[in-house]
């Protein structure tokens, strides 16, 4: 019998987890700790769909729970976390999904830390782009800005030595990439059947990656490398015919990815670079995203801050071999504005424009909280002046505007 | 040379004039520097009577209310260690507002030059070391800065003594501070210290045009291992917009056992 992994992480973790339940049964022993939040949202499209198979939807709804309980052992030496992720859309049957973000036992050592289960890492320095981060995949129902992200198993050891931090990863099973519904809103024109995804390794998701990162500070300049071998988060999506209809399916390469990031943090100014190299698509290729976020504190007296955001991209892969990126030749501008009131209100403006087409993706978040519980967001993705040669062609009718009420308890 | 000869008569009694001032400001200076002695040996006693805790864990209620005296509050929890040579590590981790919990915040002080800070976001997994320029900003959207909550090294400010005063049954010596940091929103700060054990119990607070700014007064102080006091209690007033905060301290938790590495910025992923 081959055991699996994944089974087996899952397997363990929960034998973890129940013996410390039971150890936790007299008093003291450790304590939960339950809390999570909720969602409403409303998205709104303002335009009329581009393609005659989507539904003509301009109000959407849409629910979110996101659950987490914790349990910690008496010196916090021992953290069990478990976190569901469950979103429902009335409009799309995709972006209804379930998802398990967190399901992990953490042992905290005194110069190192271990994890075993699901859960979620980030590397990286850049805010237009996340180049670098690359242990999760991305739960892109959830947004085209691909902020959120999927649970993933590993086996996560840190340690600190006086070189530097180094983080070493195995990842045993993939996690595929989700896509919006053929008839949904952000979808673009291609008929896309996920369930036959296909995988370059013969493990298909049973491969087990690997990473490694090595992070160190020297006074004002942060540094990091990392390697990645494994399955590539971003499909490419391959044309099949079924039954006379062209079909997209996902495909995912076996790569190799290197990363770099640098942060320089002087007075106002942080200074920012992310470059990566992948080999597995086509020619091996670079990418890049370099830029600044420069901030004025006490914006003409008030308690209220702006930054100021630019970042260049760069990205010279092949998009005939390579997943295609809308970030190839772009230049993001952005400001954020903090209001620093007892509301926390912010404003973040972010423009990409890609130099080659000239298109544009704004982005904006909003945010005001309202009570002790409650939080309101505005969130909203606007497509102005997409070529009809460029990769949000297929969605430049869909600006959104979203509004989200969001409970905490 | 031939310059000299052509230096007109107001420029020469300008001259003179200075040199007179030169031959005086010894004298002037020594009181200066007197009162400026005493205002550093003051401050340096209130901070050799603090040395040597190692570290404390507290948590924090934070009360912030507007000049209609609506009021909303936030909790944190605080840890800080202390630094043989340099100024303290501290790790806040936000309990409430809700939205915010889990957010936990790293600060390395430096005796010298620019402190350095991080900001855990929970939602992200993501750390963000942050610009620790922002002095003069507020804290979580209450009456305190930054550099209000931040480790009070004797090194980052000059001093002058300014007299002894007594109120509330208490003697106590008045000392000015003036921030050596560019980036700070304040001229200077005049602090009462008790002059039988150097606890400070209220701070005046003056902008940078030198205006009363803030009052932030100390009570309900307790000792802790028989040597460190700590307020209870810490009250702001915003003289300019009326509005105030007040800071309330409880289970205080000294020899905790922390080490640096509790304090590092990769083990800030780990923080709750």
């Amino acid at each position: 019998m081959k055991v699996q992994p994944l089974a087996l992480i899952y397997t363990m973790s929960a034998i973890v987890l129940a013996s410390s339940l039971l150890m936790a049964s007299p008093a003291k022993a450790g304590q939960w700790d339950i809390s999570g939040q909720g969602t409403l949202e409303a998205r709104y499209f303002p335009h009329d769909v581009a393609f005659a198979n989507q539904s003509q939807v301009s109000l959407s709804p849409s629910l979110t729970l996101e659950p987490e309980f914790v349990f910690e052992t008496k010196h916090a030496q021992n953290r069990f976390t478990i976190q569901p992720f469950i979103r429902w859309d009335a409009d799309d049957d995709k972006r209804s999904h379930v998802d398990v973000r967190e399901f992990n036992w953490l042992h905290l050592g005194s110069t190192w830390d271990f994890t075993m289960g699901i859960s979620k890492v980030y590397w990286g320095v850049t805010e237009s782009a996340h180049l670098v981060d690359i242990i999760n995949q991305t739960d892109a129902v959830e947004g085209i800005t691909g902020e959120e992200k999927l649970g993933q198993a590993m086996l996560n050891l840190n340690s600190e030595h006086s070189w530097g931090n180094l983080s070493m990863f195995i990842l045993p099973g993939f996690r595929e990439r989700s896509f919006t519904a053929n008839n949904a809103r952000l979808h673009g024109p291609l008929n896309i059947d996920a369930s036959q995804a296909r995988y370059a390794s013969s493990e298909q998701q049973h491969h087990t990656d690997w990473a490694l990162r090595w992070s160190h500070m020297w006074d004002d300049l942060d540094i990091a490398l990392s390697h990645f071998q494994g399955t590539s988060r971003e499909p490419r999506l391959l044309p099949i015919i079924v039954s006379g209809q062209a079909v997209f399916i996902p495909y995912y390469d076996q790569i190799q990815q290197t990363g770099l990031e640098l942060q320089l943090t002087t007075n106002n100014t942080l200074w920012k670079t992310e470059v990566i190299h992948r080999q597995g698509q086509g020619k091996p290729f670079y990418a890049l995203v370099a830029g600044f976020e420069h901030t004025l504190y006490a914006l003409a007296g008030s308690d209220a801050d702006v930054g100021l955001l630019f970042e260049y991209l760069y990205d010279d892969r092949d998009p005939k071999a390579a997943p295609p990126t809308i970030a190839n030749r772009d230049i993001f501008a952005g400001l954020r504005m903090v209001l620093n009131d007892t509301q926390d209100t912010s404003l973040l403006l972010g423009v990409l424009l890609d130099l080659e087409h000239q298109s544009i993706l704004v982005n904006i978040e909003a945010e005001r909280r309202l009570t002790n519980q409650l939080k309101l967001v505005l969130s909203s993705q606007l497509f102005n002046n997409i070529a009809d040669q460029d990769i949000l062609a297929g969605v430049r009718q869909d600006d959104v505007v979203a509004l989200k009420l969001h409970y905490y308890y | 040379m031939k310059t000299l000869h052509i230096i007109p008569k107001e420029v020469l009694s300008i001259g003179l004039f200075i040199l007179g001032l030169a031959m005086l400001t010894p004298t002037l200076s020594l009181a200066a520097n007197a009162a400026e002695q005493r205002g550093l040996d003051i401050a340096s006693e209130a901070d050799q009577r603090d040395f040597g805790f190692g570290d404390y864990r507290v948590h924090l209620e934070m009360t912030l209310r507007n000049k209609h005296q609506q009021q909303t509050s936030r909790s944190m929890r605080n840890t800080t260690r202390e630094q043989a040579d340099d100024g303290e590590k501290t790790l806040i981790i936000f309990d409430n507002p809700r939205d915010v919990k889990g957010t936990a915040f790293l600060s390395h002080t430096h005796k010298a030059g620019a402190d350095d800070q991080w900001l855990f976001l929970p939602a992200l997994k993501r750390v963000k070391r942050i610009s620790s320029s922002n002095k003069a900003g507020p804290f979580m959207g209450s009456e305190f800065a930054y550099e209000d909550i931040s480790s009070q090294e004797v090194e980052k400010y000059t001093y002058n003594f300014r007299g002894e005063e007594s109120f509330d049954a208490r003697n106590h010596f008045v000392v000015e501070r003036f921030p050596t940091n560019a980036k700070s929103g304040y001229h200077k700060q005049v602090v009462w210290y008790d002059q039988a054990e150097y606890r400070i119990w209220k701070i005046d607070f003056y902008d940078r045009r030198d205006e009363l700014f803030k009052t932030l007064t100390y009570s309900d102080y307790n000792q802790y291992l028989n040597k460190y006091w700590r307020a209870n209690q810490m009250d702001m007033i915003n003289h300019k917009t009326g509005k105030s905060t007040t800071l309330t301290f409880s289970a205080y938790q000294f020899a905790i056992g922390t080490t640096d590495m509790d304090f590092t910025a990769s083990r800030l992923k780990r923080a709750r």
